[in-house]
Formats: structure tokens, sequence, C-alpha cells
């Protein structure tokens, strides 16, 4: 019986050059950029540089940073949690999704921005403000991708596994777990972006601290190369995380196949 | 004193489905037949007729719109868990699952049945290998070809050793080689465990094989030939109930 030949692995994430070269070249035009126009529009990449340094090396920075990160994971945390019983619930009763999904679909059209204004009026914790805020942007995506992966479930496995008359709690450990686990990762992956975007915003109005308020601060005195300096420290924080992501997605998902060929 | 019930027992099932358009399909109509402990019949129709309801119905998946099913005088459907590790079903696609390595999807029968890990993969490795698999038991089922996919199926089936064996047309897919060698191998597999089977087939040849009686359903599934078959049967006995068969499929013969 002839085997099916296989690649070695799928799904394994690589530092591929190209985005060396990508960033080497912004980088390039950028410093260029900044010899003919004034620095406190286009700082000079050493500029840049020394604030990075600065904030690596000044504990209230370093905290900055790590209050923002944890904002951001407690939120998706939040979100997930939420969002992915939501979409469950609505997979197994289509009553219940009815009634949920019109919810969502309205909450996709409220900006980020209103739910920083309605979490200032509602409450009056500055964590679980930024919390409610992170939650409540986020959540969306979790629902919808679980939702459509339960719904996606292939009928034929269902079966399968009913026929050995599984409890509820294997049936989902052993068939609907492992298949809304893809749209999962994908929705951490999506989510991670929005999240960062959307923490920076509400620590600009409504925090004493972290990646937006330091933000706040760079503005309030015009530093751009500072701006810029928080800013990277944020991307590398949701560049490191979807790194994560994508090494357990390689290692949960080793069992799919990598086709020779790609479409 | 009343007499022994029958292993399996269909009396008067019928089973209508509804359509999106609101259009009724008579699947089954008014279906009885049984099956004795330890006796492997083979189910025989033409595409469509009926038969994966029959099995649906009898893997306790789906009720009957009429009439009653019983499996050792249990009702599949209404005592769901009653069946657990009772029921073996090899299906016309193998069904592995993706996320599980060959050696895990033998066991997952033995996993619902809470056998512990250590033995449960003990009796998924004696299993692989007597289907001469042994040696690609770490591998998930895309690297694996067709025949080998749905002998994995056939252990994972047999792995939990079940009293009752359901299967639906598992040769079909594979090509004519392959599907001997494992109609031969499931066939000892059968006669090994001793268990009540039902067997589906579109094949004649496999049915006349693998039945020790054959039933031969028209749409909407219902019995419109019942013969004797097995390996005890003249060569002209045989080409006699082939041709009753044919004539009952209403297939012209020569």
């Amino acid at each position: 019986m002839a085997e099916v030949p296989m690649r070695p692995a799928a799904f394994r994430p690589r530092i591929r050059y190209e985005g060396w070269v990508s960033i080497a070249g912004l980088a390039i035009a950028w410093q260029v950029t900044s010899l003919f126009f004034p620095h406190f529009l286009f700082p000079t990449l050493a500029d840049i540089a020394r604030h990075f340094i600065a904030i690596f090396t000044t504990w209230d920075a370093i905290d900055d940073a790590l209050e923002t990160s944890a904002r951001i994971l407690a939120g998706l945390v939040g979100a997930f949690v939420f969002g992915s019983t939501l979409g469950f619930l609505m997979g197994r009763s289509e009553a219940f999704a009815r009634y949920a999904y019109p919810l969502l679909n309205f909450n996709q059209g409220i900006p980020a921005l209103s739910w920083v204004v309605i979490s200032i009026i509602w409450f009056k914790g500055i964590e679980f403000r930024i919390f409610f805020i992170m939650v409540m942007t986020t959540l969306p995506a979790f629902s919808f991708q679980v939702l459509d992966s339960y719904r996606s479930m292939s009928k034929d496995l269902l079966e399968m596994t009913l026929s050995f008359r599984p409890s509820r709690y294997d049936l989902i450990r052993m068939l609907v777990v492992p298949t809304v686990l893809p749209g999962v990762l994908t929705a951490w992956k999506v989510n991670l972006g929005n999240a960062a975007r959307v923490v920076v915003v509400a620590e600009l109005v409504g925090a004493t601290g972290g990646i937006g308020y330091a933000l706040l601060q760079q503005q309030q005195i015009f530093d751009m190369a500072g701006a810029i300096a928080w800013t990277l420290v944020l991307v590398i924080f949701v560049l490191v995380v979807q790194r994560a992501i994508s090494m357990i997605e390689a290692w949960l998902l080793r069992y799919r196949p990598a086709a020779e060929r790609t479409v | 004193m009343s007499l022994p019930e029958s292993e399996i027992v269909f009396e008067g099932v019928s089973k209508t489905f509804e359509r999106p358009d609101g259009i009724a399909v008579e699947a089954v109509r008014a279906l009885s037949f049984t099956v004795e402990r330890g006796e492997l019949v083979a189910v025989l129709g033409k595409t469509g007729c009926g038969k994966s309801t029959m099995f649906n119905l009898l893997a306790g998946l789906i009720q009957p719109s009429a009439g009653r099913v019983r499996v050792r005088g249990r009702d599949p459907y209404r005592d769901f868990d009653w069946f657990r590790g009772k029921l073996g079903i090899v299906f016309q696609s193998d069904r592995l699952m993706p996320w599980r390595t060959a050696i895990d999807n033998v066991a997952l029968g033995l996993e619902v049945n809470k056998i512990a890990r250590a033995e449960r993969l003990a009796i998924a490795a004696q299993w692989l290998e007597r289907l001469g698999l042994a040696n690609r038991a770490g591998d998930y089922p895309h690297a694996l070809s067709g025949g080998m996919r749905q002998r994995v199926s056939i252990a994972r089936a047999f792995a939990i050793k079940p009293d009752i064996l359901l299967a639906d047309e598992p040769f079909s897919a594979l090509d004519e080689v392959t599907g001997n060698a494992l109609r031969a191998e499931f066939l000892d597999l059968v006669r090994d465990t001793g268990a009540t089977g039902i067997f589906i087939t579109h094949s004649i040849d496999e049915a006349l094989q693998l039945g020790r009686r054959v039933l031969v359903f028209r749409r909407p599934a219902r019995i419109v030939y019942a013969a004797t078959a097995g390996k005890d049967l003249t060569a002209a006995a045989r080409a006699t109930v082939r041709d009753d068969i044919l004539r009952a499929l209403d297939i012209e013969t020569e």
C-alpha cells in the first residue's frame, strides 16, 4: 500500500530573513528621512534607540511595559473565557444563538472609544475599566471563531464518537475541544493585535500607568523619539506573544499535513 | 415462560425524514427482522435504499418514527449509555480523528470505557500488530494509506471486544486487492470474537462470503429477499441465491 509522501512537519514557524530585510529597509528609509526633516518630527535611529534602551533600564518604565502586557493578557484571557463559553453555548443551542448572535453583531459596531467612555462613566477602578474594555472589544472574535468551528464539526466524527457512548465530558474533551482548537488559536492571534491597539487607547484616556499613559506623556512633551520607542516596546510584546502562540499552535496542530505544493 | 428475545430485533420499524423544503421522505418502511446471538447477517441493497438509515437506527444514532428497535432487549436510542462498550461499529469511511495517532485512534473506545492508559495502549498495540500496523502506531492518519486507515478503524471497533458488531460497507472505498485482504481479516476477527453482527454491503459476493444470512433491501428500506449464505453453500446453491438476489434487486440476469 502506497504511503502518502509527507513534508517533515506542518505549521513550523520560522523567522525568515525576508522579514529582517524589510525591517532594515524601513529603518534605513526612516534614517534617510530624518536627515531632511526636523528631529521632533523624524528623530534619528540613534535617538530612538537611546529612548528604547532607557525604557529597559528604568524600573518605572519596565513597570509600565509589564503593566500593559498584563492588561492585554488579562483582557484576552477574560474575552477568551466569556467569548468561548458564549460561542459554545450558541453552538449547542440554536435558540440561544438566535438571541445571542444579533447582540454580538451589535457589539461589533460599537467603537472601542465608546467602550472607553462607557467604562469610565460606569466603573471606578482603573484595572476593571481596562479589563471591561478589553473583554467587550475582543470577545466577539472568540465567540464567532468557536461557533464557526463548532458548527463545522464533522458529523461523521461526531457519529463515530457517539457510537462508543462517551459521557458529555469525554465528548467535549475528545471531539469538541480538538475541533474548535484551530479556530481558538486563530482568534488569539487576531485578537492580540486588536487588544494591543485597544489597551493603548484605554490607558491613554483612563489610566495612570502603562504604555498608553507613557505615550500620552511623550505627546505632552512633544517627544517623537520617546513615542516611537514606547510603540516599539508594544510591537515587540505583540511579536513575542505571537511567536509563542505560533509555537503552541505548531505543537498542538502537529497532526496537520502540509502539501508539497501550495495553492 | 417467554422465549429469550433475539439479540437484534427490528419490529415494524419505519423512519421518515423531513427535507428542508418540508417534503417527507420515507427511508425505512415497516421493517422487521431478527438476528440471533453470534450470527453475522449481511444486508444488501442498492445505493440509497435505506441501509445506512437502518444502520443508524441500530446504532442508536437516530430513533424510529414508528415500530421498535431492540438490541439485547434494550432500545439503542433511549438506553444510550447502556451500550457503552457493547457496540463496535466500522463505518464506510475510516472516520479516524486526525489529531490522534493510529494507536490513540484504536484506543478511543477503550478510553471511553475508562480503561487505564497503559492497559488501553497495550490492547491497542496488540490490535495494530494483529492487523499488520505495529510499525505505524505513532503515525497520524494523514500519513497512512486508505487501506491502513480502514484497518485502524477495524481495530478501533474490535479493541473494545464488542458484543454487537455493525459494519457499513467498510471496504467499498478500497481497491480490490486491499478490500479482499481486509474482508478475510474481518471475517477471521468476527469468528474469533463470536460477536453478533450486521454487515451492510452493496456487493453480492461480499454478502455471500461474509453473511450467514443475506437480507436484500429495496427502497424504502424493507426486506424483499432473505436467504441462507456462508461458506457451506454449494457452488450451485450459491449461483441460485446470487440470481435470486439479482432479481430481488431488479437487476437483469443473463
